[in-house]
């Protein structure tokens, strides 16, 4: 039995198809400024990349902002998605945090034993501590969002006390103008996106004892590794991340479907 | 079976019939008293045979023209509040000879000292806890109302008078609370926003019987048609609403639970529950039992406030319900830093959302709302 889980999230759609609880393919593709377009093509690619009809394809969930812009059988939020598809990811090693930065948002949700959510946090409606506050400061320092996870690790962050996207940007200029290292204010700026993530999580139960298991860390921003290791550094845990943790979401609507 | 939905629509028909009324009532000669709290004790107001109204503080329509004089970083209801004074656009503070206010927050209170500069304001000082020297207080302030309105007003309040309106005002609280009870069904009988009409509905009904009436004719019907077998709406996850007053521009919220697998069956918040669930005691003498009702408000003005606290764990167990929505408004800090202990206190789902006057978060809080829900299969 073939479904596929359909996460439109804000800056990019990810698809996956499974077949009996089993991962398939995913396929990532950006959103653009059409999510019902972005959305359908994207199933539309997967499906013929793998050779199936849609008439194959028992299920069909979407998850994540645009989920109701597309044609499916089911939509289910992106925090129960993103709480299956950490399960599926990590299962076994017992976590009971689940950590998202995407592009416009950020999660924290807690989990049960079973791995059924608890609690869960969003940040939504500010930049502040979302892929978008990196994107605007890689654009300001002149180089890209690559460049957030090739940092040294030797090199301690130069604080940077605005959180608000507007005002950090020119505390940015002033320090650059200071002459501070620019590779200590990059390090600087993850760490403001630690520091909330770790706030948002504290706040949904997570404490050294709560999480020693570690924290399931998925969306876009879980490919920096300089964030990974700021993160931890706060948080005294270890996170999980892997290749696939940017399909959380979609894995997590695969599952349900 | 009768027909709920006509009912209905009598309802929603007399809520934009509203104004217009008051307009008749001062044409007749009777005098309006602006209020916009849950303190405010009405039946002193109708003592006086004056008409105690709610004054509009529900839309961001005024809420740029409030921020004129007022921080932004305010509390929505009290800009727009202020902003329908400003711009004249409530035809009831139109209408009014004064206003009625309390010391119930910071950010009301300081208002109230800039809306005296639009229409005569009475401020009563209300202590901010329910012990024996606090109730004395109030009904010193509850005199002071009282004195205030005959010289105002030109009138003189009797005993009975306040006797006769207290008995009134206690019916009205019965007939709501009758009303209320109906969702302690399992399927609840009607929607929560159908629940939210009959709310607006009583709020404009002007002590009129046959407004009163017409919620007991509801309620009989919903009853009846019930126990004959309609289903109006259909078995989901029952939810309270608590936090801050709501109206016309949080129903965004009350859509986005709606909307995703849940019905409200309660609103414990003011323009519910919480001013109502309690009566003036009758054989008290007037002005004690009406400073011992009106300050056992649970407001989370009041500190401490455990009295919200019990209230919702009883609703909770009344109602059966399976998860509770707090609303805070943004920059009320008192229902916000009472989140904290209202989490604790309750053994079931429980999610604060802040939010504004705006529609801009509808998507938000629809996915807010559906996790919520999502999370309690
Ligand atoms: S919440 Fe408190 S301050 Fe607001 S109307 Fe109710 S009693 Fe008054
Ligand atoms: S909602 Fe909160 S801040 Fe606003 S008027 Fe009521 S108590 Fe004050």
């Amino acid at each position: 039995m073939y479904t596929i889980g359909a996460d439109i999230g804000s800056v990019a759609v990810k698809v996956v198809l499974s077949k009996d609880g089993e991962w398939i393919d995913g396929l990532i593709a950006p959103t653009g400024w059409s999510p019902k377009s972005s959305g359908a093509e994207a199933i539309a690619a997967i499906l013929d990349k793998n050779g199936l009809s849609r008439a194959q394809i028992s299920r069909v969930v979407a998850t994540g902002y645009g989920r109701n812009s597309v044609d499916c059988d089911e939509r289910i939020t992106e925090i129960t998605c993103h709480a299956k598809g950490a399960r599926r990811l990590f299962e076994g090693s017992g976590i009971r945090f689940v950590l998202d930065i995407g592009g416009q948002d950020s999660k924290a949700i807690s989990l049960d034993e079973k791995y059924n959510v608890s609690d869960f946090l969003m940040n939504d409606k500010c930049a502040a501590g979302t892929g978008r506050f990196l994107q605007n400061m890689a654009v300001m320092l002149g180089c890209e969002l690559k460049d957030f996870s090739l940092l040294p690790s030797d090199i301690e962050p130069h604080a940077i006390s605005s959180m608000c996207t507007v005002f950090a940007e020119s505390e940015v200029v002033g320090l650059l103008a200071q002459g501070v290292d620019k590779r200590a204010l990059m390090l600087g700026i993850l760490d403001s996106v630690a520091s909330r993530a770790e706030g948002m999580l504290r706040r949904v139960g997570f404490s050294a004892q709560s999480g020693a298991s570690g924290v399931a860390f998925t969306g876009g921003a879980s490919r920096s590794r300089n964030l990974v290791a700021l993160i931890e550094r706060r948080l005294g845990v270890p996170l999980r991340a892997c290749e696939k943790s940017q399909y959380a979401g979609a894995l997590g609507a695969a599952e349900t479907a | 079976m009768t027909d709920i939905e006509s009912i209905f629509e009598t309802m929603r028909n007399a809520l934009s019939a509203g104004p217009v009324r008051i307009k008749e009532a001062v044409d007749e000669g009777r005098k309006i008293v602006g209020c916009y709290c849950a303190y405010t004790p009405y039946e002193v107001i109708r003592a006086t045979g004056a008409i105690p109204v709610t004054l509009c503080s529900t839309s961001d329509k005024p809420i740029a023209a409030g921020e004129e004089h007022l921080p932004r970083n305010l509390c929505p209801l009290i800009k727009s509040s202020y902003g329908f004074a400003l711009t004249d656009t409530c035809p009831y503070f139109h209408f009014c000879s004064i206003v009625i206010g309390e010391t119930t927050c910071d950010g009301k209170k300081k208002m109230y000292e800039l809306l005296n500069r639009l229409r005569p304001t009475h401020v009563m000082q209300l202590p901010q806890t329910y012990a024996t020297e606090s109730i004395a207080l109030w009904k010193a302030e509850i005199e002071r109302l009282a004195r205030r309105l005959e010289t105002e007003l030109g009138v003189t309040i009797t005993e009975s008078d306040l006797k006769r309106e207290i008995s009134k005002r206690n019916t009205e609280r019965r007939v709501m609370g009758d009303f209320y009870a109906l969702s302690t069904l399992n399927p609840a009988p009607l929607s929560g926003l159908e629940l939210n009409l009959v709310n607006e509905f009583f709020k404009v009904s002007f002590g009129d019987e046959k407004a009163l009436e017409l919620v007991r004719e509801l309620t009989k019907a919903l009853r009846e048609n019930y126990e004959e077998g309609e289903r109006r709406v259909a078995p989901r996850k029952r939810i309270i609403v608590t936090g801050c007053p709501t109206g016309k521009s949080l129903e965004k919220v009350f859509n986005a639970i709606e909307e995703n697998g849940g019905t409200i069956v309660a609103f414990e918040n003011c323009g519910g529950i919480k001013p109502n669930y309690e009566l003036v005691d009758e054989t008290r003498p007037p002005y004690d039992a009406l400073a011992e009702k009106y300050l056992g408000i649970p407001c989370s003005c009041m500190s401490p406030n455990n009295k919200r606290l019990d209230l919702l764990e009883k609703l909770v167990a009344d109602y059966h319900a399976d998860g509770v929505v707090d609303i805070i408004l943004q920059a009320c800090h008192t229902y916000n830093v009472e989140t904290f202990l209202v989490r604790e206190r309750l053994k079931i789902p429980y999610i604060a959302v802040e939010t504004d006057y705006y529609q801009s978060d509808v998507e938000q809080l629809s996915t807010r709302m559906g996790a919520f829900i999502e999370m309690m299969n």
